[in-house]
């Protein structure tokens, strides 16, 4: 303590700001707390980001303090859009802290978030949504929930972890939205990215575990991604496909859990149910049928395997569960090395570890067996881990081993930490029982240990050998005697009360001794435990009913003192017995018997793990270390009886091709009008449904098509946007409405504020909102349609095959909801009123955002994520014709008029040859002439350069012009961010490669390849089996798609049975070497040789697309 | 998962808490201080703690409680590693982790928790990239920032979070460009009464301190890697690569981490660096026991043995010890009992040795347990197992770098009972 505050008045000296002085976390300043939270308001008022900082620095000391600091809530919470960035985080932190408490001031936030939703970059995009989706505020659920249905189409997969994040969260706030969750679910479920594996099925485990249909086709996937998950998923992962394959395939012990279960058995059971077992055993065995293994189990166990070797334990632990509950037997062993391994690290993992050993050891014992020594105890041990490893070295003892674990228990004896002691001779007494061959040297060694000086050591000694005693008394009369004996010494009430039994259990084979011990304890009687004066009242009947000469006079007396004890058990008992064995008048027909009753013939005690029976709760979990059901606990099924339909989990990809149309369109009609909801808001009238829904239609097809169709439905699509424009107007009344609802519950200035807005305002905010809408749910749509690769392949091969046709299929696809839209619709606008409230609500000190320019912003980052998407889905919608493929960087409509296009011309750049050629086509469409076109600010990772065009003077009233730049992407497919720059805006655009456009081609001999193939072995080699799509017939369609697919020449080559492409990287020159080897049937075997590890394997993704479609 | 984390230092004080859901009153700890008052040494505590409402689980390093509270079912292992993990990263940067230096970062550690955690399920737990959005504070960079009003909180997405090696920063830059690697092997055993050994076995590690521009591709390989009979690997290692062809090969993160864990069959027999010879008795009656312990050197391939310390728990009963060292110095803490003997090295032509006698408490009887004796030592440039890295190999970089490796044996849980 002096440490810590000498070192922070250290620092409060050097600290930055003299004039605020102290720093937080020395004490001694409480008695001016209120006045201290006065300068921190003031120091959150200021316009200094230093000053801000500093009181954010102190406030959130003051939180891990524990201290209440939301009296300064309003203060902090207007630093929520603050520039500064850490700043903003320890604001997020506060926010999340206390917003629970201040609902309604919380709310000021929302709109920082939504903004920030926004965000071209990654990361703010995914801490505004974690912000927000933390706050526990119910009235943002909707708010939230349509944050989370964007997010998890975001193309970044880290927006989309955390997404998924989100979900649980949401899910605590309000379970109602379970439904809605689990389709989102079901959705990231289906993302390929190993960032959000984990996340989800996190979700799926806290949000609907018991759904476990949603698991089927991303089973494969799962099993097969598992590896490169990190850590903490693989646990989720691991732990949730241990419950799914209990549920789905067979007991792989089927034949063998009933041999040892008998065996097992036998051992503690006596011979005659042993005869039944093996008649059970036998009418099993002819009913059992040959187990085969499903593949799909076989997976699971074999993709874990390598886990055991993580550096996390609770990882090792988790496969270590899966394959004790799913291996086959002979298989199971394989984990005992890899926990062992465990119970060298910190002492809590060892504890939990040797937890789970100890109930595995029961079950299987064999498998520890060699580890034995492992478990061997140090003095050093912490007590609860030396019982934990005694526990496991008993269950692991049998006939071998029993005289080596003897031997180590006997120097545990010794040890001084007496608990342990007491353990260890639970622990030898454990083993005689089990074990026949040792029992009287057991017993032999614990007598001795009843001379030991410590009481505890004896007592315990005591209560071991009445155990052990009560299997064969008859040949142990001198350790009775010996025992009673002990009786004037040993206080321990248990011990005391232990030897009182056994004398008076065996009194016959110790006929002298008995009574005279009666007659010692009956003169202690009033002093002893109740514990023990049960014993001497039970000690006194026994003898009465066999010696009664003798001890007549002393059970009266005993039971006369315990008539009148304090205890009532110890009265009643006295009652009963005098009632039961001392003859009378009308003494009951049950006196007869009283001999019978006390000195019947007792079975001897089986002394039985603790950890017995445990394993019904699955290992490693909370549950299994209590032994008691934790809250949230998913019971482990057991085995189905025949294994359910395996093809459920058929994700046959090769299949795709051929079913292409109808499964395609089976999916869309799935996913329409999910995504058509917000054209859906232009009311429940069906024909204006259509036809805002073919105007989107033609719309995105055009986006992905070639540029040619484009001017023409871009116009219908704006038409039907007027048309809706009116539609609204009408709307807004409703609106209204409801937002009147909302007002109320909604502080007073801020009512007061939207009361302020006139109507004319508020609908022209309204139809921007629209607009706002509209274009997101575009890009919504289209980077869905990127995310799952498959499905896009097939979507744009169709779309450029068959425009029209698509749009016949997709009016009636528009019409099949009118129930579920119409509800859509609805909840739609509750949350638009919310939304554009809070959207204009002008924060105190945001005020120089003006509203018009945040809407072109976020216009423009909603253009960036269909620019975005459109260039990732670029490898997949080449066209085969090799023709070059354009890619939208400004939409018309977005550009107010101003289209841009880009296309990769694959011309070397002259003025930089390692940078890309980019040839951009600027189209003006607009009635006026745009001017000074030219490029500023770009935002570029390290490394990335640009060589930017020479400004565009003037670009008259429909005309275009092309220039080329030059951008150096370093061999990376980071997009290349930068505004492009009329004389009136500004335009946030970004450019992405697609791998293939990141080289050039290079000539090479065949000779010259092979031996360059040769240089690029091992790690540089990436290979893949593929099967050829249906159009890859020839060797001309292979090149063909190839080259679409990536900058590179062909090399010639003898066989027709190998294609062979060369071309090195654009800015550092590495090579890159692409065999094609056709085979029998369609398949095909994929190598590509690069340096550059991660260009290699993106390249052989998009090559295995292009040919397998 | 885990909803909120207390710190609670030796004397029981919650010196920090974070809440990562609703708020947890901290009134919730006082489970864990009953549970703190009945356990007779701090670290018998159980780790996980039942509550009427909650779940403790909790920790200790460097003689703080970590105590995280959990409502539902999650695997215990899952929390005690994170936690583990947490107090790792604090060392990492603050370079070591005590109240002190906990209390002075309190909003560097605050940001920290913030990103290692959302709604109590681990997001960013690497530390290259932990690093990218929290830098760590160094006495230079709060002067820079004081001045120029920068941050320490990245603005842009760690590289490595997308990357498919997660574990590795990109833009590495260095002038000197040097891998180092450590061979630590620890022997664990124990060694009975009479001097043969019960138990023995190696456990080693490679740790690395890689400091590598760009994204170098190493390949490491043993002399001898049939030794290893246990492995476990940061998840770097190429796993397949270790099955085929026993070489460990991956793009390593940058600066230190551990490259890997293993195990020496205890098949083999492990060769016991020194030996002791004790006689400590009692004898019944007297208020005087005698001691003495000599130490020498056995197996030890011709080094010395280093740094060595004894230390044993001497019976309640003794209530002091007057005890001669032929060298070093030893203390005796009349309170726990605790004697230690800091020896040094050993000289094998003049074995230190440690005589003397201790009195007991007059009046009682001779105790009759037997102190266990436990040894440290340090063998420089051995690694005790045999286990020799054959070479290391860089790909995918042009420049040269400087190569190092390491060995050394030490004791792990050494001890010898009387």
């Amino acid at each position: 303590m002096s440490a810590s505050s000498a070192f922070s008045d250290d620092k409060a000296g050097s600290a930055s700001e003299p004039e605020y002085g102290h720093d937080p976390a020395s004490g001694g300043i409480f008695s001016s707390d209120y006045k201290r939270h006065d300068d921190l308001k003031e120091m959150l008022d200021s316009n200094k980001d230093s000053l801000k900082l500093e009181a954010m620095k102190r406030i959130v000391a003051m939180i891990a303090r524990g201290k209440n600091t939301s009296d300064l809530f309003p203060a902090v919470v207007k630093n929520v859009a603050c520039k500064n960035i850490e700043v903003k985080k320890l604001v997020y932190v506060y926010l999340v802290r206390y917003a629970e408490e201040q609902q309604d001031l919380a709310l000021l936030s929302i709109s920082t978030f939504q903004r920030g939703l926004k965000d071209p970059n990654q990361l703010i995009r995914a801490s505004a949504l974690r912000v927000l989706s933390s706050i526990r505020v119910t009235i943002i659920v909707p708010i939230m929930m349509l944050a989370i249905k964007e997010a998890a189409s975001d193309m970044s997969p880290y927006v989309r972890k955390t997404a998924a994040h989100a979900i649980p969260k949401l899910h605590s706030l309000d379970p109602e939205q379970k439904d809605q969750l689990i389709e989102v679910i079901e959705k990231l479920l289906a993302d390929k990215t190993t960032l959000v594996a984990g996340s989800v099925v996190m979700a799926f485990e806290e949000v609907c575990p018991d759904r476990i249909d949603l698991i089927h086709k991303n089973y494969r996937k799962l099993c097969n991604l598992l590896i490169d998950v990190e850590e903490w998923g693989q646990v989720v992962i691991i732990n949730m496909l241990t419950r799914y394959a209990r549920t789905q395939f067979l007991n792989p012990n089927i034949n063998e859990s009933l041999l040892e279960d008998s065996s097992e058995k036998a051992f503690y059971a006596s011979d005659d149910e042993e005869d039944e077992d093996k008649k059970a055993e036998a009418a099993a065995l002819v009913k059992r049928k040959p187990y085969v293994m499903d593949p799909d189990h076989r997976l699971l166990l074999r993709n874990t395997k390598p886990l055991l070797q993580s550096r996390n334990a609770a990882v090792v632990m988790a496969v270590a569960q899966l394959y004790f509950h799913l291996a086959p037997k002979a298989e199971v062993g394989i984990i005992a090395k890899a926990l062992v391994r465990l119970m060298r690290s910190h002492s809590e993992v060892q504890y939990v570890v040797l937890q789970n050993v100890a109930t595995m050891t029961i079950k299987r014992r064999g498998m520890f067996e060699p580890y034995l020594k492992s478990f061997y105890i140090r003095s050093t041990d912490p007590t609860q881990i030396k019982i934990l490893k005694l526990e496991v070295l008993t269950n692991l003892a049998n006939e071998t081993n029993i005289s080596t674990i003897l031997r180590e228990f006997q120097t545990y004896i010794k040890s001084m930490d007496k608990d342990f002691v007491a353990a260890s001779i639970q622990a030898i007494g454990r083993c005689a029982t089990n074990i026949g061959e040792v029992r009287d040297t057991c017993l032999n060694g614990l007598v001795q240990l009843l001379s030991n000086r410590d009481e505890l050591v004896v007592a315990e000694s005591v209560v071991v050998i009445k155990k052990l005693l009560q299997m064969q008394p008859e040949q142990h009369s001198d350790i009775i005697k010996h025992m009673a004996k002990l009786i004037d010494n040993i206080q321990v009430p248990m011990a005391r009360a232990s030897i009182l039994w056994l004398i008076g259990e065996y009194c016959e084979h110790v006929p002298k001794i008995a009574p005279d011990v009666l007659r010692k304890m009956a003169k202690t009687f009033t002093n002893e435990e109740d514990i023990v004066k049960l014993q001497i009242i039970n000690l006194a009947a026994k003898l009465y009913l066999t010696n009664s000469k003798q001890t007549k006079l002393l059970t009266q007396y005993v039971l006369n003192l315990a008539k009148y004890d304090q205890n009532y058990d110890i009265r009643d008992r006295a009652r009963f017995i005098r009632q039961l064995i001392v003859p009378t008048d009308k003494s009951g027909a049950l006196s007869k018997y009283a001999k019978k009753l006390f000195l019947a013939l007792k079975p001897a005690p089986v002394l039985e793990s603790p950890f017995k029976d445990r394993d019904h709760f699955q290992l490693g979990s909370l549950s299994h270390l209590l032994n008691a059901k934790a809250g949230g606990y998913q019971e482990l099924p057991e085995w189905p009886e025949s294994a359910p339909d395996p093809s459920v989990r058929n994700v046959e990809i090769p299949d795709w091709s051929k079913c292409t149309s109808r499964k395609d369109r089976k999916e869309k009609k799935l996913d329409k009008p999910f995504y058509s909801d917000s054209e859906g808001d232009s009311g429940p009238t069906e024909s204006a449904d259509s036809e805002s829904d073919s105007g989107s239609g033609s719309e995105s097809a055009s986006a992905s098509d070639e540029s040619g169709s484009g001017s023409e439905s871009e116009e219908s699509g704006e038409e039907t946007e007027s048309e809706k424009e009116e539609e609204d107007e009408e709307k807004e009344k409703k609106r209204k409405k409801r937002l009147d609802k909302t007002k109320a519950k909604k502080p007073a200035e801020e009512s007061a504020e939207s009361e302020q807005s006139s109507g004319t305002e508020d609908r022209k905010r309204g139809r921007k909102a629209v607009k706002n809408q509209k274009s997101s749910s575009e890009s919504e749509s289209e980077s869905e349609s990127s995310e799952s690769e498959d499905e896009s392949e097939e979507e744009s091969e169709e779309e450029s095959e068959s425009d029209t046709n698509i749009r016949k299929k997709k009016t009636p696809v528009s019409k099949q909801p009118p129930k579920q839209s119409k509800k859509e619709s609805k909840k739609e606008t509750q949350e638009m009123s919310l939304l554009d409230l809070d959207d204009f609500e002008p924060t105190p000190t945001s005020a120089p955002v003006t509203p018009v320019n945040f809407l072109s912003s976020s216009l423009v980052s909603d253009l960036e994520g269909l620019s975005l998407t459109d260039t990732i889905l670029a490898p997949t919608t080449i066209a085969p014709s090799g023709s070059i493929k354009m890619y939208e960087l400004l939409h018309r409509i977005t550009g107010e008029g101003l289209a841009v296009e880009y296309c990769f011309s694959r011309q070397p750049f002259s003025p930089d040859p390692n940078m890309v050629a980019v040839q951009i086509q600027f189209t003006n469409n607009t009635n006026s002439e745009t001017k000074n076109l030219h490029i500023e600010e770009p935002r570029l990772q390290s490394g990335m350069r640009i060589r930017e065009f020479a400004e565009i003077e003037v670009l008259a009233a429909g005309e275009s012009v092309t220039v080329v730049m030059g951008i150096d992407f370093c061999d990376s497919t980071q997009a290349a961010n930068f505004q492009l720059c009329t004389h009136t805006r500004k335009f946030f655009v970004s450019i992405q490669p697609p791998v293939g456009e990141l080289m050039t081609p290079v000539f090479l001999t065949e000779n010259d390849f092979k031996k360059e193939q040769g240089k690029l072995m091992g790690m540089n080699e990436i290979s893949e089996k593929l099967t050829l799509g249906e159009k890859c017939v020839n060797e001309h369609v292979i090149v063909e798609r190839v080259t679409a697919t990536a900058n590179l020449s062909r090399v010639p080559c003898g066989s027709d049975k190998e294609c062979r492409f060369a071309g090195k990287t654009v800015s550092s020159g590495c090579l890159v070497l692409v065999t094609v080897t056709t085979k029998e049937g369609g398949r095909a075997q994929l190598t590509v040789n690069c340096e550059k590890m991660v260009i290699g394997t993106m390249l052989v993704k998009d090559i295995m697309q292009a040919l397998s479609q | 998962m885990i909803h909120s984390l207390f710190l609670i230092n030796a004397s029981g004080d919650i010196f920090l808490e974070k809440h990562w859901k609703s708020v947890v009153s901290r009134s919730v700890c006082d489970y864990f201080f009953e549970a703190l008052e009945r356990a007779t040494e701090p670290e018998n505590v159980p780790p996980v703690i039942p509550t009427p409402h909650h779940f403790l689980i909790n920790v200790l390093r460097h003689r703080i409680y970590f105590v995280a509270v959990i409502q539902s079912e999650v695997p215990p292992l899952f929390v005690i590693e994170f936690l583990h993990r947490v107090v790792d990263t604090f060392q990492d940067y603050f370079g070591v982790c005590t109240e002190a230096a906990i209390k002075d970062n309190v909003v560097v550690v605050y940001e920290l928790l913030e990103e290692m955690l959302d709604n109590g399920f681990p997001l960013a737990t690497e530390s290259n990239i932990l690093k990218e959005l929290i830098k760590p504070p160094t006495i230079l960079r709060t002067v820079v920032n004081t001045i120029t009003g920068s941050t320490n909180v990245g603005e842009q997405l760690p590289t490595g979070q997308l990357s498919v090696v997660p574990w590795r920063r990109t833009g590495v830059k260095y002038t000197n460009n040097e891998a180092y690697f450590d061979v630590v092997e620890e022997i664990d055993a124990i060694i009975d009464k009479s001097g043969s050994t019960i138990t023995a076995e190696i456990q080693g590690v490679v740790d690395a301190c890689v400091k590598l521009t760009g994204m170098p591709d190493l390949t490491l390989s043993f002399m001898n890697p049939r030794l290893l009979d246990d492995v476990s690997f940061h998840p770097c290692v190429r796993f397949k690569r270790w099955e085929a062809e026993r070489i460990l090969s991956f793009i390593p993160p940058d600066g230190n981490f551990r490259l890997l864990s293993y195990h020496v069959s205890s098949q083999n027999l492990v060769a016991i660096p020194v030996y002791v010879k004790h006689n400590i008795s009692f004898r019944e009656g007297s208020s005087q026991g005698r001691f003495e312990l000599t130490l020498g050197p056995k197996q030890t391939m011709g080094k010395a043995v280093e740094s060595v310390l004894v230390s044993s728990q001497l019976p309640r009963g003794v209530l002091n010890a007057n005890l001669n060292p032929s060298q070093g110095t030893y203390t005796f803490d009349p309170v726990t009992k605790l004697l230690s003997w800091d020896v040094g090295k050993i000289n094998p032509q003049k074995l230190p040795s440690l005589k003397g006698s201790m009195s007991l408490q007059t009046g009682a009887s001779k105790p009759d347990e037997n102190p266990t004796i436990n040894i440290q030592f340090k063998i420089q440039q051995l690694a005790i197992s045999g286990l020799k890295v054959n070479r290391l190999d860089m790909y995918g970089e042009k420049y040269k770098p400087f190569k190092g490796i390491k060995y050394m044996t030490k004791a792990g849980k050494f001890q010898v009972r009387t």
